[in-house]
């Protein structure tokens, strides 16, 4: 799939809570085929600390108006100065950039995602429902006040949520969800790595298939300087290009 | 229409930009951006004698003007060049040259003897300087009878362009120059990364697994505008200037100062189309400055 590098303009910015919003991008040319999983690497002017561009997951694509969505945490530097972003700027991006999950068919497929790592799931959950999959969502948020975009995610079918302090969902972590006690054939995370370990920890215990998206420190995001390495059974690979969706049983965790 | 070819001895170089090695590949990883024969020369990935993991991660911290790497030379060995890499890139309308390292004399002399085979790989940089080897790598550039003595081991089975990285990690440059000058190199590249390290005060812990790393990018342009001017007046053999060259602006800055080519590194993984705007940039300065010649350009440095 050709990478491209182009310049979007900022339609939209959608404050989710104090840390997230989403950025709605609008590309002058048809958009080329994206997948789920798949990256972009943004590129953050007039921050005087900030070097590289910022890689960040593809929320969501709609083909007809040319847009695509960035689901963004403010962690650092650069992505405040995403943040801070007005309607009418312009934000260069190389993309689509890494692999993507697969998509089974007429599968039960649950989708887990914690903090921003939720970002990739619901466009993942829309290339799934497509596809006949039987998609449940659980989402593990620290407190009610954090439960963003549900209704998005129920288009393609159920949502769950934990949360830590109990005030919504069921209380705890997306991988005690009572709804796991079901029989599924593919489990798709994204979020802390702690959590996607133990989303491979419940998936191993139960024949479910289970890919993991990762995050890593990168300098291009396509393949040139092999700083985002992570060690797999069969040796580095880079996540900007082998990944960022690997199947846990390539990886060594 | 103005001039752009410049020569490295004997190897013709459309223009004086090339890519720097660990930043491009094997030139693929760019082939949807650019058109590569548009291109003077492309450094491809650092290859050793063996296979290389390379360094754990984290291997990449980013600073303010550039970036640490300690990415230790991961590679398939030069076996795996020959037989996988190289037939799918020798057909390349530019001169592909491989960028040579070993902790050993012997591996960066086999390694040599292997590439030297390959007809379309006119030329091989040597490189005496990478700081992400425990093991020989920038010791070899670090000391003159260190740097000689691979140089001479190399020259004997290499046959093409030897071009020698050198390190600027040392406490003279000139003096590693007229040494490898000496022992038969082509030409010289520099800087290779300078050594430093990055730590999160929060965690107190380093950002790289090696706790030191090669700190590339703008932050070391001054440093290697320094070194290639210092090593323009004690050679007689071409310099190619690398180190932090962003624009076309740092690449005629790095020619005044006595490159005849440069390379552009790190600026490929900001923006990788880069190395083309920097061929149009330099045509159009010539042309704004009435330069017929890009070769009138180098060492054009004017200190009155």
């Amino acid at each position: 799939m050709k990478k491209l590098v182009q310049d979007f303009e900022v339609l939209h910015k959608k404050e989710l809570n104090k840390d997230n919003f989403v950025l709605e991008i609008k590309a002058s040319e048809a958009l080329p085929d994206i997948k789920p999983g798949q990256f972009v690497n943004v590129l953050v002017e007039n921050a005087t600390n900030t070097f590289l561009r910022r890689p960040l997951s593809i929320h969501f694509v709609d083909y007809d108006k040319n847009i695509i969505k960035l689901y963004i945490k403010r962690i650092g530097e650069g992505t405040n100065k995403l943040g801070e972003l007005e309607i009418g700027d312009k934000l260069n991006l190389i993309y689509p950039l890494g692999n993507s999950y697969s998509i089974p068919k007429n599968s039960k497929a649950v989708l887990i995602g914690g903090g921003c790592g939720v970002a990739p799931l619901l466009y993942l959950a829309k290339h799934l429902k497509e596809a006949g999959n039987e998609v449940t969502t659980i989402l593990g948020i620290r407190s009610a006040e954090d439960a963003i975009e549900l209704d998005q995610y129920k288009e393609y079918g159920r949502v769950f949520i934990t949360t830590e302090d109990g005030t919504m969902g069921e209380k705890g972590y997306p991988t005690q969800h009572s709804v796991l006690k079901e029989d599924f054939d593919y489990s798709f995370t994204c979020g802390p790595e702690p959590m996607m370990k133990a989303v491979a920890a419940y998936s191993d215990a139960n024949d479910v298939t289970c890919e993991v998206s990762l995050e890593n420190t990168m300098a291009c995001g396509f393949g040139a300087c092999l700083c985002c390495v992570t060690d797999t059974k069969e040796g580095n690979k880079c996540v900007c290009t082998e990944g960022p969706v690997f199947n846990v049983k390539d990886l060594k965790w | 229409m103005v001039n752009l070819e410049v020569k490295l001895k004997d190897l013709v170089l459309k223009n004086p930009v090339m890519t720097a090695s660990g930043t491009f590949g094997f030139g693929e990883e760019f082939a949807d951006f650019i058109d590569l024969s548009q291109l003077g020369g492309i450094l491809v990935k650092g290859t050793t004698r063996y296979h290389r993991e390379g360094n754990p991660y984290p291997r990449m911290a980013e600073t303010p003007s550039g970036m640490l790497n300690a990415v230790g030379l991961q590679n398939k060995g030069v076996e795996n060049f020959c037989n996988d890499i190289y037939p799918r890139i020798k057909d390349y309308k530019t001169n592909v040259m491989v960028n040579v390292s070993g902790s050993l004399v012997e591996d960066c002399v086999e390694t040599a003897t292997m590439i030297n085979e390959l007809d379309h790989i006119p030329g091989i940089e040597l490189n005496i300087s990478c700081p992400n080897v425990k093991e020989g790598g920038m010791a070899f550039g670090t000391s003159c009878a260190s740097a000689e003595e691979v140089v001479r081991e190399v020259r004997k089975v290499y046959k093409k362009h030897l071009m020698v990285k050198l390190s600027p990690n040392v406490t003279d440059i000139t003096s590693i120059a007229k040494a490898v000058e000496g022992q038969g190199a082509d030409s010289v590249s520099l800087i290779n990364t300078l050594l430093g390290m990055a730590i999160d005060a929060e965690t107190r812990k380093p950002l790289l697994s090696t706790v030191t790393g090669g700190l590339s990018g703008p932050a070391v342009k001054p440093v290697a505008l320094r070194m290639v001017w210092q090593v323009f007046n004690a050679v007689n053999i071409p310099i190619v200037g690398l180190g932090g060259i962003m624009n076309a602006k740092d690449a005629i800055e790095f020619i005044l100062a006595g490159s005849s080519a440069i390379q552009i590194g790190t600026a490929n993984f900001i923006d990788p189309c880069v190395t083309e705007k920097v061929v149009k940039g330099i045509e159009e300065y010539m042309i704004r400055h009435q330069v017929d010649n890009v070769t009138d350009l180098i060492g054009a440095l004017n200190q009155q």
